[in-house]
C-alpha cells in the first residue's frame, strides 16, 4: 500500500538547523597524543594539576577499550582522526560584551532564534554561549554575583576557583568511569562551571547554548554544577548544530552535586545534527551525565528531549547517597531515519528513604531505533527506599523499532521497585480519524506525539517546553503534501 | 449536494460494491439498512477517502466536485463528516485541544478566522450540552476509555461543532440506551436544516421514529437494491431482507 510509503515521507522532515557559520578559528591537526593534551592545557593556560589530571586520564584512557554492549550499529571511530582543539580567533582576550562578539556568531544565534538580548530582556536567562571550545559570550555575570552564585566557563574557574574545582571536579564521574568520560577528561575542551553557595535560590533560570562548528571537531564539553546546603538552581542546555558530512563525534561530562536539601533541576533540549537521509554524517553524541545527592533530602532532577544525533548514548543518573534523597529521569528520545538512540538513566539508591521516579518515552519512525537502558539500584542500606518506572515507546510506521532494557538489583527487602512498560502505534485508524476531522497528517501526528509527550513536557521550564514542541513537530513533520 | 453513479470498490482485492447509484439532494435525509456484510461502512469510508479502498468504476461528485479526487481533510474541510462505527481512541489527547484543533482546521481552510480559546470554549461548552456530554469528558483523551455510548455522543457533538453540509452516520445508534438514543437524535435535528443534507446507516426501525428520513434504501451485495419512503423500514422491521433478496434474485 502507498500508507508507508505516506509514513516515510511524514518523518522525512529535512534539518532545519542546516548552515555553517563562517568564523575563522584556530584548529589543532587530527591526532592524539601526550603532546595534543599538553597542547589543550597549555593554549588554556591552566595550572600544572590540571594538566597532571589530563595526562593521568590520557594515560588511563589507553588502557580501556570502547564499549560495545548497547543496542548501536555504526563504523569504528578513529580517535587520531579528530581534531581536539578549535577556538574562535579571539580566544585570547575574550569579548567584554556583545559588540565585541564576532558578528557571525550572532548571526548564527538569530538564524537559530536564540537572539540573546531578547533573551537577556525577556526571559532574564543568563547565558554562557559556547561556540566549539571557547566560551564567547557571557551575560548577567554582575547580577549573579550579587548573589553569590558563580557561573563560568570550566577553563575561567580553574584560574579563578581552583579549590572548587580540584574538590568537585571527576568527584561524581571519576576518569575511570567509562571510556567516553575518561576521553574527555584528558582532552575536555570547555563548559560550564556553576556554584550555588549555601541557602542560595539562584535568581535566573542558567542557560547554555552549544553548537558544534568545526568540522572533523571533536567537542568535549565539561559541565560541573554544585550546589551547597539548601541551595536551589535550574539549568538549561540546548544544543544545534550545523549541516556535515563527516561523523563527529561528542563526548561530554555533566556532573551535579546536591548537598544538603539542596535542588538542581537539570533541562536538555538536544538537536545535534542527526545525519543525512542515509544516516551519514550524524552527531555520535556519547555522553555521561550524572548527579550525586550527596546531603540528606537533597533532590536532583533531569528532564531531557533527544531529537538530534545520529546515535545517542547517554544515561543521566542519581546517585541517591542522601537519606531521603530524591532521583528524578524523566525523557522524550525520538529517532527517525537512521537514528539510534540507546538512553535510559540509573538510579542507585543508597540512603535510607530514598526515591526515584523514571518516566521515558521513546518515539521511533521510519528506520529509527530506540532503546531504553535503566538500572535502578537497592542497596543494603537503601530502608523503605522506593522507585517508580514509566517506560513507553511509540511506533510510527513499522520498520522503526523499541528497545526495553530494564536491570533491578535489589539488596534491601523493604525497598520497592515498581515498573511499567506499553508500546504503541500510531494507526492507520488514528491518522484517517484526525483526517476526518479536518487536521492534516502532520498535524495528527504532532498532536498524537505531544499528547504522548505530556508528562515529560509539563517538566521543563515553560520557554524551553514551547521550544521542545516546536523541535518535535519539525522533527516529525516534513515531507508531507 | 451528492451523485454516486456506478460505483466499483475493491477492499483487498475482493469487490464489495458493485456498482451503487444514489442520488442526495440538499437539505434531504437518507437512510440506508442492509444485511451484515453487504457494505454499508464501505460506502461511508469510500466517501470519506480512507485509504486500502479502490475505486475501480464510477464516480462521486460531491457540490459539484469530484470526490475522488480529495484528501480525506480536503473533505471535512468541504464539508463531509462521518460519525464512525467504531470511534477511534487517540491516548494522551486532549479531546478539547483536540476539537479545538479540529474546528479551526476546517475554519483556516475555508478561509475563516481561528476561534480563540475563550470564543471556542464558548461554543463548545454550548454544543456539549445540546448532546448531553459531560463536561469531564472534554477533559478526557479523545475517546480513551469512554463507554460505547460516550463515543458517539462525543462523535454528534464533533458534527455539532463543524455544522458539515453532509454527515454520515455509521450506526450511530449501535450501543445507545434508550435516553442516549433520543439525545443523539435530538442532536442531529437540531442540526436539520434545508443547506444540510444526512445519511444514515441503521440496522433498525427505532432511529428512523427519531430521525424521520425522507427516503431508505436496501444495500446488499455491493447495490441498492430497493427504495423507499417510511414504510420500506416498517416492511423490513416485519420481514427482514429475505423477500428483497430472493426478488432481486428473480430479477
Ligand atoms: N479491510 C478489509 N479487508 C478485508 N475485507 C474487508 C475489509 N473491510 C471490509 N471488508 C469486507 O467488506 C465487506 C463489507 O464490509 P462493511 O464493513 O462495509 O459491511 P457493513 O455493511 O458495514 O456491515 P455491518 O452491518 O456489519 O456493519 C465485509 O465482507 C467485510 O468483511
Ligand atoms: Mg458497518
Amino acid at each position: 500500500m502507498s500508507t508507508q510509503r505516506e509514513l516515510d515521507d511524514l518523518v522525512k522532515a529535512g534539518y532545519e538547523h542546516g548552515f555553517v557559520t563562517e568564523v575563522e578559528s584556530e584548529t589543532l591537526p587530527p591526532g592524539l597524543n601526550e603532546d595534543t593534551i599538553r597542547f589543550i592545557s597549555a593554549k588554556k593556560n591552566e595550572p600544572e594539576w590540571m594538566l597532571e589530571y589530563r595526562l593521568k586520564a590520557y594515560r588511563h584512557w589507553l588502557t580501556l577499550e570502547e564499549p560495545d554492549w548497547a543496542h548501536l550499529q555504526h563504523d569504528p571511530i578513529d580517535y587520531q582522526a579528530i581534531s581536539y582543539y578549535s577556538a574562535p580567533k579571539k580566544a585570547g582576550d575574550g569579548p567584554k560584551s556583545l559588540d565585541e562578539v564576532d558578528p557571525e556568531l550572532i548571526e548564527t544565534y538569530n538564524k537559530l532564534g536564540i537572539p540573546l538580548e531578547e533573551q537577556k530582556a525577556l526571559a532574564g536567562v543568563a547565558v554562557d554561549a559556547v561556540f566549539d571550545s571557547v566560551s564567547v559570550a557571557t551575560t548577567f555575570r554582575e547580577e549573579l554575583a550579587k548573589a553569590g552564585v558563580i557561573f563560568c566557563s570550566i577553563s575561567e574557574a580553574v584560574h579563578e576557583y581552583p579549590e572548587l574545582v580540584k574538590k568537585y571536579l571527576g568527584s561524581v564521574v571519576p576518569h575511570t568511569d567509562n571510556f567516553f568520560a575518561c576521553l574527555n577528561a584528558a582532552v575536555f575542551s570547555d563548559g560550564t562551571f556553576v556554584y550555588i553557595p549555601e541557602g542560595v535560590r539562584c535568581p535566573m533560570e542558567l542557560s547554555t547554548y552549544f553548537r558544534i562548528n568545526e568540522a572533523k571537531t571533536g567537542q568535549f564539553e565539561r559541565t560541573l554544577i554544585v550546589a551547597d546546603k539548601g541551595a536551589y538552581v535550574s539549568y538549561l542546555e540546548g544544543c544545534t548544530a550545523p549541516m556535515r558530512d563527516e561523523n563527529q563525534l561528542h563526548a561530554a561530562v555533566v556532573e551535579l552535586i546536591a548537598l544538603e536539601d539542596a535542588k538542581i533541576k537539570y533541562s536538555t533540549v538536544q538537536n545535534w545534527y542527526p545525519g543525512d537521509e542515509k544516516g551519514r554524517g550524524g552527531i555520535y553524541n556519547f555522553v555521561t551525565k550524572r548527579g550525586d545527592c550527596r546531603g540528606d533530602r537533597s533532590h536532583i532532577s533531569w528532564t531531557q528531549v533527544e531529537t538530534g544525533s545520529a546515535i545517542t548514548w547517554k544515561y543521566p543518573s542519581c546517585i541517591l547517597s542522601g537519606d531521603d534523597s530524591v532521583g528524578e529521569f524523566y525523557s522524550v528520545a525520538v529517532t527517525r531515519g537512521y537514528q539510534q538512540a540507546d538512553t535510559g538513566t540509573k538510579m542507585y539508591h543508597i540512603g535510607r528513604n530514598t526515591r526515584s521516579t523514571i518516566v521515558s518515552k521513546g518515539i521511533s519512525a521510519a528506520h529509527g531505533q530506540n532503546a531504553y537502558r535503566g538500572l535502578v539500584r537497592m542497596g543494603p542500606k537503601a530502608e523503605n527506599a522506593r522507585n517508580h518506572t514509566q517506560c513507553d515507546s511509540l511506533l510510527i510506521g513499522d520498520q522503526c523499532g523499541a528497545h526495553t532494557f530494564p536491570y533491578i538489583e535489589v539488596r534491601n527487602p523493604t525497598a520497592k521497585v515498581e515498573h511499567e512498560a506499553t508500546t504503541s502505534k500510531i494507526s492507520e485508524d488514528q491518522l484517517f480519524y484526525c483526517r476526518q476531522r479536518g487536521l492534516s497528517e502532520e498535524d495528527a501526528v504532532s498532536m498524537i506525539v505531544n499528547g504522548f509527550c505530556k508528562e515529560v513536557f509539563n517538566e521543563l521550564p515553560m520557554e524551553f517546553a514551547v521550544e521542545a514542541r516546536k523541535l518535535l513537530n519539525i522533527t516529525l513533520e516534513g515531507a508531507v503534501g | 449536494m451528492l451523485t454516486i453513479k456506478n460505483l466499483h470498490v475493491n477492499v483487498d482485492g475482493k469487490e464489495i460494491l458493485r456498482g451503487l447509484d444514489l442520488e442526495i439532494g440538499t437539505g434531504e435525509v437518507h437512510a440506508i439498512m442492509g444485511p451484515n456484510g453487504s457494505g454499508k461502512s464501505t460506502l461511508s469510508y469510500v466517501l470519506a477517502g480512507r485509504d486500502g479502498y479502490e475505486v475501480t468504476e464510477g464516480e462521486v461528485i460531491f457540490a459539484g466536485k469530484n470526490l475522488l479526487e480529495m484528501e480525506p481533510e480536503e473533505r471535512a474541510w468541504a464539508g463531509i463528516f462521518l460519525a464512525m462505527q467504531y470511534p477511534v481512541e487517540l491516548p494522551g489527547v486532549n479531546n478539547m485541544s483536540f476539537l479545538r484543533e479540529s474546528v479551526n482546521a476546517v475554519r483556516r481552510a475555508r478561509g475563516e478566522e481561528e476561534l480563540d480559546a475563550i470564543a471556542f470554549m464558548k461554543l463548545v461548552r454550548e454544543r456539549a450540552e445540546l448532546v448531553k456530554l459531560p463536561e469531564k469528558l472534554l477533559k478526557r483523551s479523545v475517546n480513551a476509555g469512554f463507554s460505547g455510548g460516550e463515543k458517539k455522543r462525543n462523535e454528534i457533538l464533533q458534527m455539532a461543532l463543524l455544522e458539515p453540509k453532509l454527515t454520515i452516520l455509521d450506526e450511530i445508534d449501535s450501543g445507545l440506551d434508550i435516553d442516549a438514543l433520543r439525545t443523539v437524535a435530538e442532536g442531529v435535528n437540531a442540526l436539520r436544516s434545508p443547506e444540510r443534507s444526512f445519511l444514515m446507516i441503521t440496522h433498525y426501525q427505532r432511529l428512523l421514529d427519531y430521525i424521520e428520513p425522507d427516503h431508505i434504501h436496501v444495500l446488499a451485495h455491493g447495490r441498492i437494491v430497493r427504495s423507499g419512503g417510511k414504510e420500506l423500514a416498517l416492511e423490513l422491521e416485519e420481514k427482514g431482507y429475505g423477500w428483497i433478496l430472493e426478488e432481486e434474485a428473480a430479477a
